[in-house]
């Protein structure tokens, strides 16, 4: 039952591959994970700790697509090394930056083991920022003490998943696969039992029967023209997981990042590369004339960087709306307070960087404006990464609910690495209860292959339908919303949606970009009509949410949207809050 | 004046079976753009089947769009955009896929692995 992943295919056994775009290739394995970003990673090394074989798969290189190597700086968790904290404190603020929307079981989870991996990475040799012997704490917006942990310089992404990725290596019965592009789950019966992907290095179908499959395919922040994310975070997970039968929880809650670059336009940097700036070296944010207006809106800035994600998003859109905006429509972010050695104090060679882009901080503000950041929504599942449908968990953010309306800066991470450890925990422990890769069947991959193989005509430019896919979800579904805007929203996707061919161009062949284009739009648009309707729904304002023709925060909206599938068609619905246990039940588990 | 606008981007084109050619294409020029902007923007506008590799935007971290650029093995993401003849070509010490893109991933992480 344990048995290693195998291969079965003409080329194992030696044989040339005549039609290699038409060979289904077949593999098995206990656990299938799908995403090898940070909740990827960790959810293949503790399925392999715990037994099972698993087959590791991405649409990029393994570990080096996904939102995990993009992070800038911060992850959030309550260590207690530099100063007091406890996971209790991270909790609270955790719940009060979600805007009374988190599912405070998954919250709890997070904070509770967060620390747990926190120092299993740096067990691993992650090389957190150290001060003496404790693991440095930064202080970010939204927290109520020093709370974050970080690799210099501006390094934490790469670092995170360069030491899971040593990690995976030493695991045999991993199998890492990248270039693999997943079409759809395979059901057999109500069990999930594995999946159709497509070998974008030829092209060619591949069947994959496993036991337990992890969605850990990140967000959807790549819908939004402006965005901080990687190009494969298309909300493919939301969309495998909805037509599997899942339900998705929350998905009007994107997170809009304020201070993304904007201009003077730079090469080789993370556009939300000013936050780690702004927690080391505060900054001040001002307005097209050069002044501070952050105050206007609420919150104070006294040379400290403390305002909330979601407010400063508010304040920047308004002030470009009074007309008060910089050249290119964002605000000025400047650090000219500040000496060169100041800067390299607490950048090093990223100042040359910047400057290698003609920036000198010293005697220039940067612009910033908001951006699409990342995806509090997500596919429900319960504390054990469980989505209700058998065989099938979720892990990162492709889980919604731990973070609410708003996620506190730093919790991405510990969020991926968390529920990852935990949804490989959960599979190992299913694999040992029985679930194997001999639950698939041929048959029921079948409508699934037909649309791997399928071959169609080159029609529109896919990759303009992306884009414009891209505009619409900005112009119409944006930072702030209106019934109006998302109604346009629906119209313009229904359009785009009648445009697009039936099947998808061309026949299997290998990098097909405008084959690849055609299957993210089947994920893209459906994923984005979830967005448009359960915002079109929500008549409030609550966190990332913002509803200018309902504002402020409604009583009766303190509850959960849920979206499930009926045919082709989402159907939302309101569902209650998840109250916080008693007893955190994973304590119990360890 | 006009054609200082420009960036000519000749790109070595085709699949490891079949013929290669080199296709060029004119992309209006902004400066502090990455040459990875100026193919993104070909895509859109002009040809959606031109192939090449990336995941994070500009920003360098996955280091995916390696390739060729004026016979020099660089990141697509990092160079410059620049109003003027740009080659650009696959790596040449990875076995081709199609256009820019190779094969850069370790063997074992290849759906057929070492043998490949």
């Amino acid at each position: 039952m344990r048995a290693h992943l195998q291969l079965i295919d003409s080329q194992a056994q030696g044989r040339p591959m005549p039609n290699a775009a038409h060979e289904p290739l077949h593999l098995e394995t206990d656990v299938l994970v799908i995403g090898a970003g940070g909740a990827g990673m960790y959810a293949a090394i503790e399925s392999a700790r715990g037994g099972a074989s698993v087959l590791l798969a991405d649409r990029a290189l393994i570990g080096r697509g996904g939102a995990t190597v993009m992070a800038m700086m911060t992850v959030a968790v309550a260590l207690g090394q530099d100063g007091p904290d406890d996971p209790a404190f991270h909790f609270a603020d955790t719940l009060a930056a979600g805007r009374g929307l988190c599912n405070a079981p998954l919250s709890q989870l997070l904070c509770e083991d967060g620390p747990a991996c926190i120092l299993e990475m740096d067990a691993w040799g992650v090389g957190w920022a150290r001060n003496g012997s404790a693991i440095k704490a930064a202080f970010a917006p939204g927290h109520d003490r020093p709370r974050c942990v970080y690799v210099d310089f501006l390094n934490t992404g790469p670092a995170v998943s360069k030491t899971l990725r040593t990690a995976l290596h030493k695991h045999k019965g991993v199998r890492r696969v990248g270039d693999l592009l997943i079409v759809d789950l395979v059901k057999s019966g109500d069990a999930v039992t594995g999946a159709v992907a497509i070998d974008m290095s030829t092209g060619a179908p591949v069947t994959i029967a496993a036991g337990v499959t992890i969605v850990a395919t990140g967000g959807l922040t790549r819908l939004y023209r402006r965005n901080s994310a990687s190009a494969n975070m298309g909300g493919d997970g939301y969309a495998l997981g909805l037509r599997a039968g899942a339900r998705l929880i929350d998905m009007e809650f994107v997170q809009f990042f304020p201070i993304g670059h904007l201009a003077p336009r730079m090469i080789g940097l993370d556009p939300i590369m000013w936050d780690p700036f702004r927690y080391k070296l505060g900054g001040r944010l001002l307005n097209g004339r050069m002044e501070d207006f952050i105050g206007r809106y609420g919150t104070e800035e006294t040379g400290r960087y403390i305002t909330t994600r979601d407010q400063a998003t508010y304040a920047i859109t308004k002030e470009v709306e009074a007309g008060r905006g910089t050249p290119h429509g964002g605000a000025y972010l400047s650090f000219m307070h500040l000496s060169e050695a100041e800067l390299k104090a607490a950048f090093g060679p990223v100042i040359d960087r910047i400057r290698d882009n003609g920036i000198d901080l010293t005697k220039m503000p940067v612009e910033v404006a908001p951006i699409a950041h990342y995806h509090m929504g997500g596919i429900a599942v319960d504390s054990d990464m469980q989505t209700g449908v058998s065989g099938l968990l979720a892990a990162g953010e492709a889980v919604g609910g731990a973070n609410g309306a708003n996620r506190l800066s730093g919790n991405a991470i510990t969020e991926a690495l968390v529920f990852g450890r935990r949804a490989g925990r959960t599979a190992a422990e299913m694999v040992r209860l029985g679930a194997s890769a001999t639950a698939f069947r041929t048959a029921d991959a079948e409508a699934a292959l037909s649309l791997a193989t399928a071959q169609g005509t080159r029609g529109p430019n896919l990759a303009a339908q992306v884009a414009e896919l891209q505009s619409l979800m900005w112009e119409q579904a944006g930072p702030f919303r209106t019934g109006e805007k998302l109604q346009k929203g629906l119209a313009r996707l229904d359009a785009l949606v009648a445009s697009l061919p039936e099947r998808p161009p061309g026949a299997p062949a290998a990098f097909d970009t405008e084959r690849l284009d055609w299957f993210d739009l089947r994920n893209m648009t459906l994923v984005a009509r979830t967005v448009i309707e359960a915002a079109l729904l929500r008549t409030e304002s609550r966190g990332a949410h913002q509803r200018e023709d309902h504002p402020g925060l409604s009583d009766a909206w303190t509850c959960n949207q849920f979206i499930t599938l009926s045919g082709a068609k989402p159907v939302t619905a309101r569902g209650p809050l998840i109250d916080p246990p008693k007893l955190p039940a994973h304590e119990a588990a360890q | 004046m006009s054609r200082q606008q420009t960036s000519r981007l000749t790109i070595a084109r085709g699949e490891a079976s079949g013929p290669q050619a080199a296709q060029t294409f004119e992309v209006p020029y902004e400066p502090g753009q990455s040459v990875l902007d100026g193919l993104r923007w070909i895509r859109v506008h002009k040809d959606p089947s031109l192939a090449f590799r990336f995941a994070c935007l500009n920003a360098n971290a996955c280091k995916e769009c390696m390739m060729e650029i004026d016979g020099q093995v660089e990141y697509a993401c990092l160079a410059r955009l620049e109003p003027r003849d740009m080659q650009l070509a696959p790596l040449s010490n990875k076995a081709l896929v199609r256009d820019l893109v190779t094969e850069i991933a370790p063997p074992a992480e290849r759906l057929r692995g070492k043998g490949r």
